[in-house]
């Protein structure tokens, strides 16, 4: 990779879902909706094909954390698929949170020891 | 989302995934970019859409079956584009599966299906057991049982619930108003039976214990008779109907499905009604057979040893009397079935290597069809497909090939089956075999078995290789599938071997059945004609009346036009047995204590029944018609008797005394030839008794005619309803007729067993050249560059035999040492053929290397005429 390119990273594995049902707790929205929001709040950090999303939005509705209807998108006059967060998929919304959390903490807390004994 | 909404879901994800690429594109044009550009980025934002849709459906629930489609939609491709080859192997899965679910029905009905009685598997046959081995090579192991020793059995021992005893019958069914007369086969069975047996009547009740008496006059009907003759009619029950001219009453009617022991019995009187008191106290008269039921804390052998021990001190108490020493028993589903268990197994064995056969030859031709593919397959891995997935493929091929095969095999069971049921005469319950969840469920089975054997191998090999080396390897590679070639070898070697058993096992059974065709019965057996009565004792209650019919018929008879000669007997050669008597011979000193008395053949004979029958007579005269009752007791012995009881010695003259007859002592008038009782049992020795002196019972008229005997059995039968219209005769049938029905079984397994060994020849034959087409046409630029080098063609002839007719020779050397194996287990099957028959196993050899060299000689023929310019040139 060249030196002066941007910095980017490839979404991490795992975190996709979690991603995407945070995303829908402003509700609902369409596959396209979903990949910009995350891209454009971070500031085009997280480097992803919006393709990728699909398989994602699939899993989560056969887990049953999201559903899915054809709606027309206000601004287009045209129908696309929206997805809507369950109650299932809140509760599960709250796991991973706390799941990622414990994660980031204890890999804080082995990156940077000194930071936890101050 | 369920699996029936695939197409659905997959038309939702095609529009969803458009809308949203049409909208990353919209926006890239609102950004200002051209219409061709504003595409490409969009697709560049978005990604492959292949794969996303991949990806999409690998995460579906319903994503295996999809798959399963998709391979399906391959394999019914792939084998629609060769026809041909697909058509052979559905034909092929056909015929083995077919035959071995009919097999596999006719076994399970005869040998598995439980017996309707109540608790089946604790009810046994109990026979006397005669340890002497040369008697048990006779048949004596399980004899059957005197009523005596029933009696005590059942009075002394305790090791059973209970047990219960039938005997052979057979009546003059006459009705009260003259209506037809009808000979009905009939047993007599005990009290206890049908309550040990657990059935109940259908209509009425079964036998009490006070009508199980000499005079006894209750009967039951069963189903058939009752709904032919009676009508269905309930009103039977409690009437009277007359048995040889006594007034029996009906006390039921058992249930349509109860069929035992065969489903030709008629009629149940009990045990004991219609026998003498002193019958019923012999020791040494066997005709009953004993049922006994387990106790549930008992175990079978210490409650036949309980009997054995009472049998063991009746053997001693009549040591001079053929009272066995011991007992033997089998479960009552071994005792129906036991003529055709060892037929049945073998068949069915017959049929595992034709069906074993027939996967090696798909397996084979999957193989072939591999290498032509093996470019196909290496693109297609290439691409990115798994090797498990390459494998499903093929393993689905050779599935469609088996299901569409065992369908039709099935379809071809129903009337094999069918066919079966009704051409094998000693099959117990054939009226309860039919296919049902069972078998197809084996059907199944067998298909998903058959599959797995014929497309698994060859699909682990083609798609071992990597892509690169296959796609990388010129055509003018000679080595490139040798490992495939060796399989295929090894898999004709198999293929052989096993044809070779079969073959064997086929040319055994033949032969046999050959021996057994032309054994000379010691009687003339054209043109005879045989056809038998029983005069009623209520009739004709004086030997002098029944003198009286007999000759009056005779006379009759003769008189007709076209009759050679007629008589009267009571045995029929190659009808069976009738029953045996022991004797002593007067002149001889008596037999020690301890050692059995020599026993014959009771048959009886009128003057005319030597001649009818073409029997020579080897010393003394026939009968004469002084030969009769109140005139001196005589009798003619056979050969066998006189060469096994009077060695070097003149019988004429001498006397016997045979026990069962009374106290008289018989004079020996003459000697005549042997006769066989039955086809393929050793001649045994008989005694000859005047048909005149007036013995009652089964009289049978053989008549010697000078055109076809058949045109004479009404004249001859219109004769006998002159002379008595209440008497119905039995067993018409010709001499030769008699003859071809005993071998009706022998020549049914020797039949079947051939067919298939003949199908696996043509089967092996047709994998022999695939595999020698598939090496010319591998080997095709090596031979050009062999015959431009100079190579004679009968060289290369010669070469691709060798190659071609290496395998056929291991298989036939595997097979032939196989066979000598398998030979035994069909032993008992053979008649007057040894197991390592040299003449068959030559014959074998010989046949399968000529038509193994016919299959390969094309191949190699064509492999000879191929033109080196062009055979280079191609590549």
């Amino acid at each position: 990779m060249a030196k002066n390119a941007p910095q980017r990273a490839n979404v991490l594995q795992g975190t996709l879902d979690m991603l995407i049902l945070r995303t829908l707790v402003y509700g609902s929205a369409h596959g396209h909706e979903i990949g910009k929001h995350i891209q454009r709040t971070t500031n085009d950090f997280l480097q992803m094909q919006h393709g990728s999303l699909y398989p994602a939005l699939h899993r989560l509705e056969e887990k049953g954390w999201v559903v899915s209807k054809w709606e027309t998108a206000p601004d287009r006059n045209r129908e696309f698929k929206y997805y809507q967060l369950t109650d299932k998929g809140k509760k599960q919304l709250v796991v991973e949170e706390s799941q990622w959390k414990q994660m980031a903490e204890a890999v804080a807390r082995v990156m940077w020891p000194a930071a936890e004994e101050s | 989302m369920k699996w029936w909404q695939i197409s659905k879901r997959n038309a939702d994800l095609e529009r969803e995934l458009r809308s949203d690429l049409e909208l990353e594109e919209e926006e890239q044009r609102e950004r200002g970019l051209p219409p061709e550009e504003a595409r490409y980025a969009a697709l560049r934002a978005f990604g492959n859409p292949t794969l996303i849709r991949e990806q999409t459906h690998a995460v579906w629930r319903w994503n295996w079956l999809e798959n399963l489609l998709r391979d399906l939609r391959i394999s019914i491709r792939t084998l629609l584009r060769s026809p041909g080859f697909s058509l052979i192997a559905v034909l092929v899965m056909a015929l083995c599966i077919g035959a071995a679910t009919s097999l596999f029905t006719v076994a399970r009905s005869v040998l598995l299906r439980p017996l309707p009685f109540r608790d089946p598997d604790r009810l046994v046959m109990v026979y006397e057991h005669f340890r002497d081995p040369s008697m048990n090579s006779q048949g004596f192991n399980y004899n059957s049982v005197a009523p005596a020793d029933y009696y005590d059995w059942r009075a002394q021992t305790h090791g059973f619930e209970d047990m219960a005893v039938w005997r052979w019958w057979q009546f003059n069914l006459t009705g009260e108003h003259g209506e037809l007369p009808e000979l009905v086969n009939a047993r007599g069975g005990s009290w206890n039976l049908f309550p040990l047996l657990g059935v109940n009547a259908a209509i009425g009740r079964t036998f009490t214990e006070s009508e199980d008496r000499t005079d006894g006059t209750a009967a039951m009907l069963t189903w058939s008779i009752f709904e032919r003759r009676f009508g269905g009619d309930a009103s039977i029950v409690g009437r009277q109907i007359h048995l040889d001219g006594k007034p029996y009453t009906v006390v039921g009617v058992l249930p349509k499905w109860f069929t035992y022991p065969d489903a030709k019995v008629q009629v149940w009187v009990t045990y004991a009604s219609g026998l003498s008191p002193a019958l019923l106290g012999y020791h040494d008269h066997h005709f009953s057979y004993v049922v006994a039921r387990l106790r549930p804390d008992v175990s079978l052998a210490s409650a036949l040893s309980q009997i054995g021990a009472v049998q063991y001190r009746l053997h001693l108490q009549n040591l001079h009397e053929p009272v066995a020493e011991d007992v033997a028993s089998r479960t009552l589903t071994q005792d129906l079935s036991r003529d055709v268990q060892k037929p049945l197994i073998i068949l069915l064995c017959a049929v595992a290597c034709m069906l074993l056969i027939g996967c090696l030859n798909i397996a084979n031709l999957m193989v072939a069809r591999s290498a032509t593919r093996q470019k196909e397959i290496a693109i297609r891995s290439a691409l990115g497909a798994r090797r498990i997935t390459l494998i499903r493929v093929q393993l689905m091929e050779s599935l469609l090939v088996s299901i569409a095969g065992g369908i039709a095999g099935v379809l071809l069971s129903l009337a094999a089956t069918k066919w079966l049921a009704t051409t094998w005469k000693d099959l117990p319950s054939a009226q309860n075999i039919h296919v049902d969840g069972v078998v197809l469920a084996f059907a199944c089975a067998l298909v998903f078995a058959a599959a797995l054997l014929a497309g698994l191998l060859p699909a682990i090999l083609s798609t071992g290789k990597s892509a690169v080396a296959t796609l990388q390897a010129s055509s003018r590679s000679t080595a490139g599938s040798r490992s495939r070639t060796t399989l295929r070898k090894a898999l004709l070697t198999v293929e052989i071997a096993t044809t070779v058993v079969l073959l064997i096992a086929a040319g055994l059974l033949l032969k046999s059945f050959w021996r057994l065709r032309t054994t000379d019965l010691g009687c003339a057996i054209d043109n005879v004609l045989t056809m038998g009565y029983n005069l009623p004792e209520k009739t004709y209650d004086t030997p002098d009346k029944a003198n009286a019919f007999n000759e009056e018929l005779l006379e009759r008879v003769r008189a007709m036009h076209g009759v050679r000669a007629a008589g009267l007997g009571f045995l029929v050669p190659g009808a069976g047995p009738m029953g045996d008597d022991d004797f002593t011979i007067r002149e001889h000193p008596p037999i020690p204590a301890g050692q059995a008395l020599p026993v014959a053949l009771y048959a009886t004979a009128d003057p005319g029944y030597f001649n009818a029958l073409q029997i020579p007579l080897l010393n003394g005269r026939f009968f004469t018609s002084d030969d009769r009752a109140g005139r001196p007791d005589t009798v003619i012995i056979s050969r066998q008797l006189a060469q096994l009881y009077f060695p070097g010695e003149n019988p004429i003259g001498k006397h016997l005394h045979v026990a069962a007859l009374g106290e008289a002592n018989y004079e020996i008038v003459g000697v005549v030839g042997d006769t066989l009782y039955q086809v393929g049992k050793a001649a045994e020795a008989t005694i000859y008794v005047p048909v005149l002196s007036g013995d009652h019972g089964g009289t049978t008229l053989v008549v010697r005619t000078a055109a076809d005997p058949l045109a004479f059995s009404i004249p001859i039968q219109k004769q006998i309803a002159a002379l008595d219209p209440e008497m119905p005769v039995r067993d018409v049938f010709t001499l030769q007729q008699i003859v071809e029905r005993s071998l009706g079984n022998a020549s049914l397994s020797a039949t079947l067993v051939l067919a298939f060994a003949v199908l696996s020849l043509l089967l092996a034959s047709v994998g022999l050249y695939g595999v020698l087409s598939y090496l010319m046409t591998q080997r095709t630029g090596e031979i050009g560059i062999r015959i431009a080098l100079g190579a004679q063609r009968e060289q290369v002839v010669r070469l691709m035999l060798g190659d071609g007719l290496r395998p056929a020779v291991y298989g036939l050397v595997l097979g032939l040492a196989a066979s000598a194996g398998a030979a035994r287990l069909i032993q008992s099957m053979l008649y007057g053929t040894q197991p390592l028959d040299p003449e068959v196993f030559a014959a074998v050899a010989a046949t399968l290397l000529a038509v193994a060299a016919l299959a390969c000689l094309i191949p190699a023929w064509r492999a000879s005429r191929i033109d080196p310019v062009q055979a280079l040139r191609m590549e």
